[in-house]
Order: C-alpha cells, then structure tokens, then sequence
C-alpha cells in the first residue's frame, strides 16, 4: 500500500505541478490525444472521455453511465452528484487521480471518525464493477470536467469490437 | 424442519399453561388505551392509530417543542420511539445505540445500550445504515442490528437477556427491521435484496432467543413453510413446489424476496401478515418465471409458521417494486358485508384491499394517478390473468428487453410509497398515505453474482411525472372503494410515517424537516414546525402525567437521502418546472434529533 500511495502521490505532484490552475481534475489535462480501438488516452496516458460538439460521448464514458448507475449510484447518488450518506465523486475526482482510484475501489476505503462511519468496501472481486473500472472512470472524469451533463447521455459511439472482447474475457 | 412443526403447537399449549399472560396479551392491554406506544408500528393491526384526543383539529396550532434529544448519529434516522410506562426508548441508525430516557426527569438517560459491530457491515447495506426500530416484551427490548444480530435487552437496566444472529453480513445479509413480538415470540425479518439474498421471516422464542422457525420468501416447500394442499393463492391451493417451478434452476437461492418491512398480526384469526421484496437481480431477462414466491403478501401461523394464503403482487418484477409495505388490519363493511380487511399500499403504486381471512382480492386501485406500468389489476376470477397487474409493453423492461432503456415508467424503483407507513382511522375509516410522486427510466442488463456483494444489474434515472412539480403526495384513501379522497402535494417526496389521533388530526413529517399536522377528514394543513433535519422517521405519540405529547426522529436519508440529495436528473430540458428537480441538500442537512411536542400548559 504504501508503495502505491508514494507513487500516487508523486504522480499527482508531478502532474498538478504544471497543470494544476487549467485543471481540476486529479490525473491532469483530460483532453483525448489518442484513440485505439475507440479507448481514448490523454497525454499521461490515462483513461478519458472524447465528447463530439454535439454531444456524442464515446462507448466507455457511456458504459461507465450505466454501470456506474448499476453498482455506485445506491451509495453515492445519481450522476456522481453524492448523496446523505456517500460523497459526491464528481468532486472527488478533481483531487483524485487514475491510479488512487483504481486503487480506492479495488481495495476499499473506511474514514470512521466519532461523528461518521464511512466505508466503502473493495469491489475488488466484483466483476460487475472490476470489468468495467475505465469505463466507470472515464465517465466520472468527464462529470467532474463537467464535460457531460447529468443524466444519460443522448448520443454515444457504437461499441467497439474491442470491447465487447474485452467485456467477454473478464466476465468469463 | 419437519419436526418444528410438529412440536410447535405443543410447546405453545405447554407456554400456555406455564404463563399466566402471553406477551401478547400484556402488549395489545398496554396499549389499548394509547398512553403507551407499545410497538413500533404502534398497534398489532398497523394502524398507527392513537384514541388520545387532549390535541384536537381546533388547538393543535398551538403545538410546540417541548423538549428535544440529540442521538449522536448523522445517518437515516427512520422508524419510531416506544413509550413504556415512564421509559421512552430511543434507537438510532448504525452504530445501533438504544437510549432508555427517564420521561419523569426531562428525558434523563436511565440506560444506554451501544453495541460493538464490525463497520464491513455498512456498505453491505443498501441505501443507508438505517434501522426501523424497537419492539418490547416480556419485560426485554428487542434490537436488530445492521449485523443482524437480534439482541433481548433488560428493559430495566440495557444488560443483555440473551442475543442470537439472524443473518451473515459477509454474504450482505443484514438487519433493519423493527422487530415484532408476538406471542411467545420474536419474529424478524432480513434485508439484502441488492445482494442476492434468499430471505426469509424468522421467530425466536422470547425466554431463550432459540430459533422456533424460519420461513423462506423462495424454494422448495419445507422452506417456504406451505401445505401444497392447504396454503392457497387467490382461493386456489398453491400446488407442489409452487416456488421453485418459477425459477430457473436454482436461482431462487439468490433469489432475494427480503423482509425488511412490518409486520401485523390478527389475535382473533391468529395470522401474521408481511410483505415479501424484489426478486434478484433487478435485471428481468436473467431470471425468467414469476419468481414465487418474491413480492408477496404473506398470512403466517405464528406460532408454525405456516403459511395460510399467498398473494403475489408484482410477478416477474421488471422495475424492483418490492413487496414489503405494511399491512394494515382493519374492519369495515364492502357491499353491505362485514369484512376483516387487511389493506396494503405497494410499491408499484397500487392500493390493495384484501379478505385478510382467505386472501380474497376485493380491491386493487391505483393510489397516484401517475402510475403507468400496468392499466390495471385483473379483477375478473374467470380471467387466466385473475389477480395480475396488466402491464403496458411500453413499460416492460422484460418486453423491451436488456440493454434498451425503458423511459417515463411511474413510479420509480423508490414506488409510489416505500416503507414509510400509513395509517388508518376507525373515525373516518381512512387511511393516511405518505407517497412518492416519481418515475424513471430504468435499462437493465446483465450481472454476474458474487456473494456479499451487489447484485443490481439496471441503470436509472429518477423524475417527476412530465409537467408536474411536486414529488410526493400526501393523501387520504378510502380502502373499499379504491379512491383517492384528498391529496396535498409536496415539494418532495413524503418518507415519514403518519400518525391518525382521536382528536381528528393527522400527522406526518417532510424531508425539508416539517413536522406536519393535517385535518383528517379534509387534509387542510393546521400546523407545521420545521425540526433540525429532513424526517424519514415516523410520528408517534403517548400521554405522560395527563399530557399528550407528539414525538418524530428527524435525521434526513435513506433512500430519499440517496436519490434526492442532489436533486433529479431532467429527462429532457424545457420540460417540468425547476420545483420538480430541487436538490434536498439546499433545505436541510444530516443530523438525528428527537423532537417532542405538546400544547402549551395553561
């Protein structure tokens, strides 16, 4: 753990750094640089969302919609908005980068003070959620860009072979 | 299982003899009168009915805070204080505290009970660490932790009388359920219907906390505790292996039909009654068959636990329109006939009025005007579909299938009333019902289970009804008829219990935090009080040295904390008023306080 928390921390750092005013978002500049086989990669390499100008997301932004609102929503509210009970990971995701949040939700989270209980548990062996962790990310990065709004988005990229292949060997 | 049911109505006759009064009887004398607030659903037939009538539709505009408790807890605070003798005792979401508060020394702590449960437990449980509240009996107070342990507290003193598990956290079975003492016994239900729980009522002796039977929601028929021949479904006897011919292979094991509601109970016909949930997973496609026997109204022997009749509301649920409202007994007269009635507000937004006896189906109406998903229930007993709501292909999630969004079904997966209860006054023979005025888009598709962890399987988006700005209904329901009598709207959806009284008031609490009371023969607003936080509790009152008083927990969440919190989404901007998607957060915050009122002394 520590070891990963090091190398968040420093990755973070090192991102901010230069960044830090143009970006609220925890892994840095999501702009789209890149794209195979419909995933899209910002500069760092990391996951991200592309949104056409009329409004067309690509297939992961619109998966992690869905799956997002299957397995997160009952906790933390509809379109990553937070609830009584769970925060708002549109918010979170402005401090929080890739890495930390594969991290959180591989292997759980518990910040139990005198006033709340929070816990969040590791979905680790879920594979409702493990399979489709970018899909879940890069649609809570485009919300904390506010490059989505709420609710479903209108118009999405056909889903590409490769992630149906994808889909199929990690479900099993 | 077969022995326990042999020997059960020996051990009743041999209980019988050795005590001079069952639980029971103590419990239904206690209170009778309405001083006292026995149970958590305040009386055995679920009324929610007190004859207490010092505050009346005249004075109650000059209702005040007398005196407020802070629990210490900011979670959902639902279910209700009891009042015994001159102990009020006070519960709170996880970590489950219970307080026993001195009423004849301004609500001094006499005792505090605060157990100590592994906090793995809290995401277990879906929307919110809730708990629905105490029962007492047999001198003991009965708490369902969120870990499911049931635990019998010394109503004296908090030290614990015995203690036994209902359940297994780590497979997201979990406790939130007020318990109910009935007879001899302690009967619990289970939650965990996000997490592929096979679910099930529960009875445990109230000397021991021995475990005298467990009926299932699914399986095989020694599980569901029926007699093929002799338990009915609609008049009909239910058949050999009723449940399992409903599944695929044995998907009933993860089959859900969770018990998290209320239970009933009618000393005269000696029948317990409770709602069964949602099947699992709330993807239709991946479980065909009408998923017996999940979404069900059950009427129990207590003491065998032997089913009497069925009905099943929902078959096949497509939306998660779990089954668990309260019954609630009444006795009115239907075309000129007598009739012990048991009436029931589900969540799919029908209004069912049964034969509590035979499970006779006498009337089943909508309760708000938004509901789409079915034109109606099949009233007609020569009918292949007799007793089936007649659902709209438009609306079926089944019909339209995984991966396609179904849009503008009312209600919403929170249906037209969640838990929060009604209630029924003798006086105006009505029933006061707290609703949810909200519908959805909801698109299903597959999941692959895992124990202990969700097992959900849709998407979806919650708004008000086109064109509508309110998201709940405050309404009163005439329950042989099937018709809406008056109905107040309010900004948000109504998640409190209400509370019917002699004195010709009605009360109920808002999630803004409003402590409501209402005319109860014309709805017209007589009172309102704004408390510290959003009420999904429910109201009660008890009278102490000659003075009534009107008692709620606020403390905002639950699933109304989740779904509303922020507000809903717009289905389509332009359509609907701003009203109709304000965000809970912008009127109140977390925060579990008890709120006492009563009439100013003169």
């Amino acid at each position: 753990m520590s070891n990963t928390t090091g190398a968040v921390g420093l990755f973070i750092f090192a991102c901010l750094l230069p960044l830090g005013a143009a970006y609220a978002d925890g892994s840095g500049d999501p702009t789209a640089v890149s794209n195979k086989d419909g995933r899209y990669l910002d500069k760092a390499g990391n996951p991200t969302y592309k949104v056409q100008p009329d409004g067309t997301v690509d297939w992961y932004t619109y998966s992690g919609f869905r799956r997002y609102h299957s397995e997160c929503h009952v906790c933390h509210g509809p379109d990553g908005e937070g609830s009584t009970y769970a925060p708002a990971l549109k918010n979170s995701l402005k401090t929080i980068g890739y890495p930390e949040f594969l991290s959180i939700v591989a292997t759980g989270r518990q910040n139990v003070t005198t006033a709340q209980e929070n816990v969040m548990p590791s979905f680790g062996e879920n594979k409702n959620v493990v399979c489709y962790l970018d899909d879940i990310y890069v649609y809570l990065r485009a919300r904390a860009n506010d490059a989505i709004p709420r609710g479903r988005p209108p118009k999405r990229e056909d889903k590409p072979a490769a992630a149906t292949k994808a889909e199929n060997d990690c479900l099993g | 299982m077969r022995k326990i049911i042999l020997s059960a109505p020996i051990i009743t006759a041999l209980a019988g003899l050795g005590m001079p009064a069952s639980a029971n009887d103590d419990l239904a004398k206690m209170g009778a009168d309405g001083k006292q607030w026995v149970m958590p659903t305040g009386d055995y037939a679920n009324t929610r009915y007190s004859k207490l009538k010092q505050i009346t539709a005249q004075n109650v505009g000059k209702l005040a805070p007398v005196w407020t408790f802070s629990t210490g807890v900011l979670r959902g605070h639902e279910g209700a204080p009891l009042v015994v003798g001159d102990t009020m005792y006070v519960h709170a979401p996880f970590p489950n505290t219970v307080f026993a508060l001195d009423l004849n020394n301004d609500g001094k702590i006499l005792w505090k009970y605060e157990p100590k449960q592994d906090p793995n437990v809290i995401p277990v449980m879906c929307c919110d660490t809730v708990n629905r509240g105490l029962s007492y009996g047999d001198g003991k107070v009965f708490l369902h932790q969120a870990d499911t342990t049931l635990v019998a507290l010394d109503a004296k003193t908090g030290a614990v009388v015995w203690s036994t598990k209902n359940g297994d956290p780590s497979k997201g079975q979990t406790g939130t359920s007020a318990p109910m003492v009935i007879k001899d016994k302690v009967l619990v239900g289970i939650s965990g219907g996000e997490f592929g729980v096979q679910c099930h009522v529960t009875a445990y002796d109230i000397k021991t906390g021995k475990q005298v039977w467990r009926g299932f929601s699914e399986g095989p028929d020694n599980e569901l505790l029926v007699d093929p021949e002799k338990t009915t479904a609609l008049g009909k006897p239910i058949g050999k292996d009723s449940s399992l011919k409903t599944w695929q292979g044995d998907q009933w094991k993860i089959g859900g039909g969770c018990t998290w509601g209320w239970i009933s109970y009618d000393p005269s016909l000696d029948l317990v009654y409770y709602g069964s949930g949602n099947p699992s997973t709330w993807n239709p496609k991946q479980r065909p068959g009408d998923n017996k026997w999940s979404m069900t109204i059950w009427a129990r022997n207590p003491d065998t636990g032997m089913a009497k009749w069925v009905y099943q509301m929902t078959p096949h649920d497509e939306w998660d329109f779990d089954g668990i409202n309260e019954m609630i007994l009444s006795d009115q007269t239907i075309n000129g006939k007598a009739r012990k009635l048991l009436t029931h507000f589900d969540r799919n937004g029908f209004g069912y009025t049964l034969d509590r006896d035979t499970g006779e189906l006498l009337v089943a109406e909508k309760y708000d005007p938004a509901v789409n998903w079915a034109t109606k229930v099949d009233m007609d007993k020569s009918s292949a579909t007799y007793g089936r709501p007649l659902v709209v292909p438009q609306y079926s999630t089944e019909h339209n299938g995984e991966d396609v969004n179904t849009k503008g079904v009312c209600p919403a997966a929170l249906g037209s009333k969640d838990e929060q209860p009604a209630a029924y006054s003798p006086d105006t023979q009505l029933f006061y019902v707290p609703t949810n005025h909200v519908c959805m888009d909801y698109e299903p598709f597959k999941v692959s289970y895992t124990a202990g962890q969700p097992y959900v399987g849709p998407t979806l988006s919650m708004f008000p009804p086109q064109g509508q700005t309110n998201m709940g209904n405050f309404i009163a329901w005439d329950g042989k008829t099937g018709k809406i009598v008056w109905s107040d709207p309010e900004q948000f959806s109504v998640w409190s219990g209400a509370l019917a009284t002699a004195g010709n008031v009605v009360f109920y609490g808002t999630l803004e935090g409003y402590l409501k009371a209402v005319d109860a023969k014309t709805g017209k607003e007589l009172y309102k009080f704004k408390t510290p936080s959003g009420i999904i509790g429910n109201v009660m009152t008890y009278e102490h040295k000659g003075r009534q008083y009107v008692a709620v927990l606020s403390g905002v969440g639950g699933w109304a904390g989740i779904g509303l919190a922020a507000g809903l989404t717009k289905p389509t901007d332009g359509l609907g008023a701003v009203g109709g998607y304000a965000a809970l957060s912008n009127y109140t915050a977390l925060g579990g306080t008890l709120t006492v009122f009563a009439l100013p002394q003169s």
